[in-house]
């Protein structure tokens, strides 16, 4: 209790080193996990599901031996402290609160184990400010899902920790609900100003809430950025995949024109494409393979021999397969002359009604939007798993 | 008719009901009853205070009593204490033959009770007992029988507990002993205090096994077993009632103290 007390206000930075989880069974659910979690950040772990996100954070918490590795906050090494005694709290992915209590004692159980006398203000601020106050005398088992969902965060946040660990705390709750506790969530923090690792599935609720985002698969850390740099850079087939939809293609590099900002050509079916430097994430030498990537709402189409406002990357010859009009964009499937399917996503700027199945059309993107990826990687990995 | 059929539920369950408690409440009346002039005993004579009044005038029946009340709460007592411990054990821990561990519990219930007795006795004869058969020998024998149902009571309970809920209690700053007394017992609790309940009631009433063991020792059923040849004395029926009003409070108190405890009047 002690290492609660004494933490410097604001809080520490939570590093992760070298972390490793093998269960009994031999089965190894975190492989060799680094991650460094500066003070005060929303930090969004995602990843499919069976990844190694709760064992991740159960080892932070305390609730599971780590295997190797270890885990501080600030200079305090943590890795093998009782759960009691780190300050760090739990929000529960089934919530976890105490059915024989009520909701100001459930909020108020933290407080009176560390041996504070006077629980009564706190308690009604942290009931206020997630909107409780009503429920105060209530059973767990009488509230809803969403408010059973605020107790559980209450309960963690009036212990301030430095840390606090959500591990999909929206996940039970109906989409109109979770879009509005996503931001409830994301007030508080702002407001608090305390360090969330916030754990989810949900790729939209990672973009929508987290200053970064490590995305996880199988127990590695793929990529780990801001939710831009991630969406607009991704590094692997998987991330590419997993966090929005992406359009892979083969292709092999020809040249390098430049240097660091320069640009990496690549002969994708005949096609030759630039893409810039920063964004190739392979071996940059001729002959070398790759998955040309680029994002569906990045690639432009034109009725075949129209202007397209995109210099760089064009290709004539493809078809129009099939055309959803989604409302606010339409979206086609466009076969390309090699064969293979691309998707486009176009605003509906009342510039051009839906182009039909069957339409010729003329494809480009420009080269700054493209990135290009290992060829040994899965082009399908990440698919169907959000 | 169709009173009868929208109600058929209701009624079923009332008739469930007074089927249940009629032995209780002829018991309650014959407490009352004068039955000093009587032949016959079993019919209800006249009203008398007299028997509540002067419930020890039978000769040994209070003294049976005593003897019943007392191995009872000593037996409930070991029972309670050793079956919730084997059953955290059970639930907690994984070791060897923790398998079999179920039909180990389950004979002691389903064996008849003749053959458990007469088990015991040849078992105390062979070990040097059967001359100090008594008091200790019948506490072995009821904390030997109550054991297997203290242990499933407590076990489904404690089966039924989210281990979320004490990793929760740790994650709050409580240390495993404010985890156990804090959250792991109060949830159990309702649990013990059933087996508890259950224990006694069964160590209470024991004839056969109480019987083959008891050598000189009388207990209240031994003692209304030889009265009844003669005549069962109406005290009897006080004795009965009162253990039925106790049942009823304790459960009473047992459920206002938990929906307290739901409002967290009492921390
Ligand atoms: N006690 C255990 N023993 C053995 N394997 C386990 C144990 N607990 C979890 N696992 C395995 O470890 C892997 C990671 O589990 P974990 O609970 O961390 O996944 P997760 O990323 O939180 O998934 P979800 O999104 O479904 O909650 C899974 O494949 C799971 O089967
Ligand atoms: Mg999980």
């Amino acid at each position: 209790m002690s290492s609660v007390a004494d933490a410097p206000a604001g809080g520490r930075d939570l590093c992760l080193t070298g972390l490793r989880k093998e269960y009994p069974n031999g089965f190894v659910a975190v492989q060799s996990l680094d991650l460094e979690i500066p003070r005060g950040s929303f930090f969004a772990l995602l990843g499919p599901s069976g990844c190694g996100k709760t064992t991740t954070l159960r080892m932070v918490a305390g609730l599971e031996t780590v295997t190797a590795g270890s885990i501080t906050i600030g200079d305090q090494d943590i890795t093998h402290e009782k759960p009691y005694r780190r300050p760090v709290n739990t929000v529960f992915q089934n919530y976890a609160l105490f059915p024989h209590l009520s909701i100001s004692e459930n909020v108020a159980f933290g407080m009176r184990r560390r041996g504070v006398k006077d629980v009564k203000g706190p308690v009604a601020d942290i009931l206020e400010l997630t909107e409780l106050t009503e429920q105060a005398n209530k059973r767990p088992a009488q509230l809803s899902g969403g408010q059973q969902q605020r107790v559980a965060l209450a309960r963690a946040l009036i212990n301030r920790p430095e840390v606090l660990l959500l591990d999909e705390p929206l996940g039970a709750l109906d989409l109109k609900l979770r879009r509005a506790m996503q931001l409830e969530l994301k007030r508080i923090q702002t407001e608090v100003g305390l360090t969330f690792v916030h754990v989810t599935h949900d790729q939209e609720e990672a973009m929508t809430m987290a200053d970064t985002i490590a995305v996880m698969n199988a127990g590695v850390i793929e990529q780990l950025g801001s939710p831009t740099e991630l969406y607009e850079n991704p590094a692997t087939t998987f991330v590419a995949n997993f966090l929005g939809q992406s359009n892979l293609i083969g292709g092999s590099v020809v040249g390098v024109e430049g240097g660091a900002d320069g640009q990496v050509k690549v002969d994708m079916e005949g096609t030759v494409v630039s893409i810039p430097v920063e964004r190739a994430h392979t071996a940059n030498t001729v002959g070398t393979k790759g998955w040309v990537g680029v994002r569906p709402e990045k690639v432009l189409i034109a009725p075949a021999g129209e202007p397209i406002d995109a210099p760089g990357n064009h290709m004539t010859g493809a078809v129009i397969v099939d055309s959803s009009f989604i409302g606010v964009s339409t979206q086609y499937v466009v076969r390309m002359p090699w064969g293979r399917e691309m998707l486009a996503f176009e605003q509906n700027t009342g510039a051009r009604g839906v182009l039909a199945p069957g339409t010729k059309v003329d494809v480009s993107w420009r080269p700054e939007f493209a990135f290009l990826l290992d060829s040994s990687q899965d082009i399908d990995a990440g698919l169907g798993e959000a | 008719m169709s009173f009868v059929r929208r109600n058929l539920v209701l009624l079923l369950g009332l008739l469930v009901l007074v089927y249940m408690y009629i032995p209780n409440v002829i018991v309650a009346l014959m407490s009352f009853n004068d039955s000093s002039h009587a032949r016959n005993l079993y019919r209800f004579q006249s009203f008398t205070w007299d028997n509540w009044l002067h419930p020890c005038r039978p000769d040994g029946m209070c003294a049976a009593v005593g003897k019943s009340v007392e191995i009872g709460l000593l037996a409930t007592l070991v029972a309670t204490v050793l079956g919730t411990l084997a059953a955290f054990a059970l639930v907690r821990h994984r070791f060897h033959g923790r398998g079999s561990m179920n039909i180990v519990l389950f004979l002691p219930m389903a064996s008849p009770e003749i053959v458990m007795g007469s088990s015991l006795l040849a078992l105390f004869v062979a070990t040097g007992f059967g001359g100090r058969l008594g008091f200790w020998t019948i506490l072995i024998a009821h904390v030997m029988f109550c054991l297997s149902f203290v242990v499933i009571t407590v076990r489904s309970r404690l089966a039924g507990l989210d281990a979320n809920l004490e990793q929760a209690a740790m994650d709050l700053y409580a240390t495993e002993f404010q985890t156990f007394w804090r959250v792991t017992f109060p949830l159990v609790f309702p649990g013990i205090l059933g087996a508890a309940l259950l224990a006694f009631s069964l160590s209470f009433d024991d004839f056969i096994i109480t019987n083959l063991n008891a050598g000189q020792t009388v207990t209240f059923p031994m003692f209304v077993w030889g009265a009844a040849q003669r005549g069962v004395p109406m005290q009897v029926n006080v004795v009965g009632t009162v253990m039925f009003l106790i049942a009823i409070a304790v459960v009473v108190s047992g459920e206002v103290l938990s929906r307290r405890r739901a409002k967290g009047l009492v921390a």
